[in-house]
């Protein structure tokens, strides 16, 4: 038998029995509420469950299932199911999405203070453009497209030398 | 009362930019990344002697090794597809060639020591710098195939000894504590493994909002001293309310290890666990620490076979660990062993 916490209405994973004054009085909250009532401690959540959770948060989940990263292919679904990213630009392509989830599990935050590498001026945009290129690249030679593989393969190497 | 941080590390993830992830690698990027990194390795100049195991080439034993010397994560071992690890300076320095991201990698030191890790590792991460462009986001920092290392890629850890509070059964509470400010709590050798010998691996979780110097001084300054001083409290409790209790126990490790001729080696782990403590509590004598640390390790089964250079079965490992103990504790912990007793 499931509950609903007393609280909020969500699932109850937190059952109470409590004697006050004699009587008996049954409780049942969230992990939520009862973080937030101190009774229990929330404990590191694994991404598994922090993905899961976005996308039942998520009413339309329809529109996170559409969510598809153009330069690699992965959609979100695959990421939700698998916990790991299929390219840098991914970031970029599940950004709306991921921002919650990286503020979970970062203790609030979604932007990075830390070191920049020291070739960062580089800019993210060839970074980008050569990814893309690179998967290109990958299905004309699927495709046995040899003369479409020789101009993607010099314009990747033009890239990388500039 | 020292030794509750046995050794202390740093890892590093990045990618190489304008690649896909691991996951989205066709077979031809996961082996050329695989040799172009192996390329760089060999000529950035890691310290001290470098070589480098082409870890789908090795087998099974030879992974194992790496695994129980921290060099490689199990994950690593246990993975499929062209990958590698680059070992340098005496052990210290250890680099994962395609495990989650296209690079780990990783610094290792002795007892606690979280600033030397970090600085080693930012010099090697500018070393490859000179080579490699990672990627990265002016937003989200270096960028991992797993969102939990995303930002500065930096994780550190300590390997704690934490006997007296297993035994006084406050571990769970510590632990909690522990989790609580965002760490994780695991075993000898990582993830998924379980607490062997009251060895605990505990690292922080959040990479990204945070700088380096933030993440290390947190780290160092509030949450290893305070788990640190957990233990000691519980050890100078047992010492004060039930001293004889735990020098039974300990003397009793000792006789055990002296004299079983079949031992796991979850048994001798944890019975080395009582020897390591009692040493710490100056309850034990005639063993050096060089000792227990030499037998923690050379117990563990791929080390084992590798010393009795022959593949072994469970029970037989268990009579040769149990010679190996035996010849080494007799022996006063010299080396060589001689042949059983004096």
């Amino acid at each position: 038998m499931t509950y609903k916490c007393d609280k909020c209405g969500k699932e109850a994973t937190v059952h109470l029995t409590e004697i006050v004054q004699g009587e008996k009085h049954e409780r049942h909250l969230c992990e939520d509420c009862a973080a937030a009532e101190g009774l229990t401690i929330k404990t590191q959540v694994p991404i598994s469950q922090i993905l899961e959770e976005l996308v039942l948060q998520s009413a339309a989940g329809g529109e996170l299932a559409r969510l598809r990263c153009d330069v690699c292919g992965m959609t979100f679904l695959e990421f939700r199911q698998q916990g790991l990213l299929g390219c840098p630009n991914d970031y970029k392509a599940f950004e709306k999405v991921l921002v919650p989830l990286l503020e979970r599990a970062h203790e609030g935050a979604s932007f990075h203070t830390g070191k920049i590498p020291a070739n960062a001026d580089e800019d993210e945009r060839t970074q980008a453009q050569l990814l893309r290129l690179r998967s290109q690249l990958t299905e004309a030679v699927e495709h046995e497209d040899y003369e479409r593989a020789a101009n993607l393969r010099d314009r990747i190497k033009e890239l990388e030398g500039s | 009362m020292g030794h509750v941080v046995l050794s202390s590390r740093g890892r590093l993830a990045r990618n190489l930019a304008g690649m896909p992830f691991l996951s989205r690698c066709s077979p031809e990027q996961l082996s050329g990344i695989a040799e172009r990194l192996r390329r760089t390795l060999g000529k950035v100049g890691l310290p001290g002697e470098t070589f480098y195991v082409d870890v789908e080439a090795a087998d099974l034993l030879d992974r194992q090794l790496l695994v129980e010397r921290h060099l490689i994560s199990r994950q690593h071992a246990d993975a499929e597809g062209p990958r590698g690890v680059a070992v340098a300076g005496g052990e210290a320095v250890a680099v994962m060639v395609n495990e989650e991201d296209h690079l780990r990698i990783q610094v290792l030191r002795a007892g606690l020591q979280l600033d030397s890790c970090y600085a080693e590792l930012r010099r090697l991460d500018e070393l490859l710098e000179g080579y490699l462009t990672f990627a990265f986001s002016s937003r989200f920092g270096y960028l991992t195939a797993c969102p939990t290392n995303v930002g500065t890629g930096l994780r550190l850890s300590v390997m704690l000894h934490l006997p007296a509070l297993k035994m006084t059964g406050e571990i769970e509470k510590a632990l909690r504590a522990a989790r609580d400010m965002h760490l994780a709590v695991r075993g000898l050798h990582g993830e998924g493994t379980e607490p062997t010998g009251d060895l605990f691996q505990v690292s922080n979780q959040v990479t990204l909002g945070k700088s380096e110097a933030q993440i290390i001084s947190e780290f160092r300054d509030q949450i290893v001293p305070g788990i640190i001083e957990y233990e000691r409290r519980a050890r100078e409790a047992l010492l004060k309310n039930r001293r004889v209790a735990l020098q039974d126990r300990i003397s009793r490790a000792g006789a055990v290890l002296r004299s079983a001729r079949l031992i796991s080696s979850e048994e001798t782990m944890f019975l080395l666990s009582q020897l390591r403590l009692g040493l710490s509590l100056e309850l034990v004598d005639g063993i050096g620490l060089e000792t227990i640390n030499e037998l923690s390790l050379m117990v563990q089964p791929a080390h084992l076979q590798r010393l009795t250079g022959r593949e072994m079965s469970p029970p037989e490992r268990g009579e040769a660990r149990a010679e190996l103990v035996r010849k080494r504790l007799s022996a006063g912990g010299e080396a060589g062993g001689g042949n059983g007793g004096r």
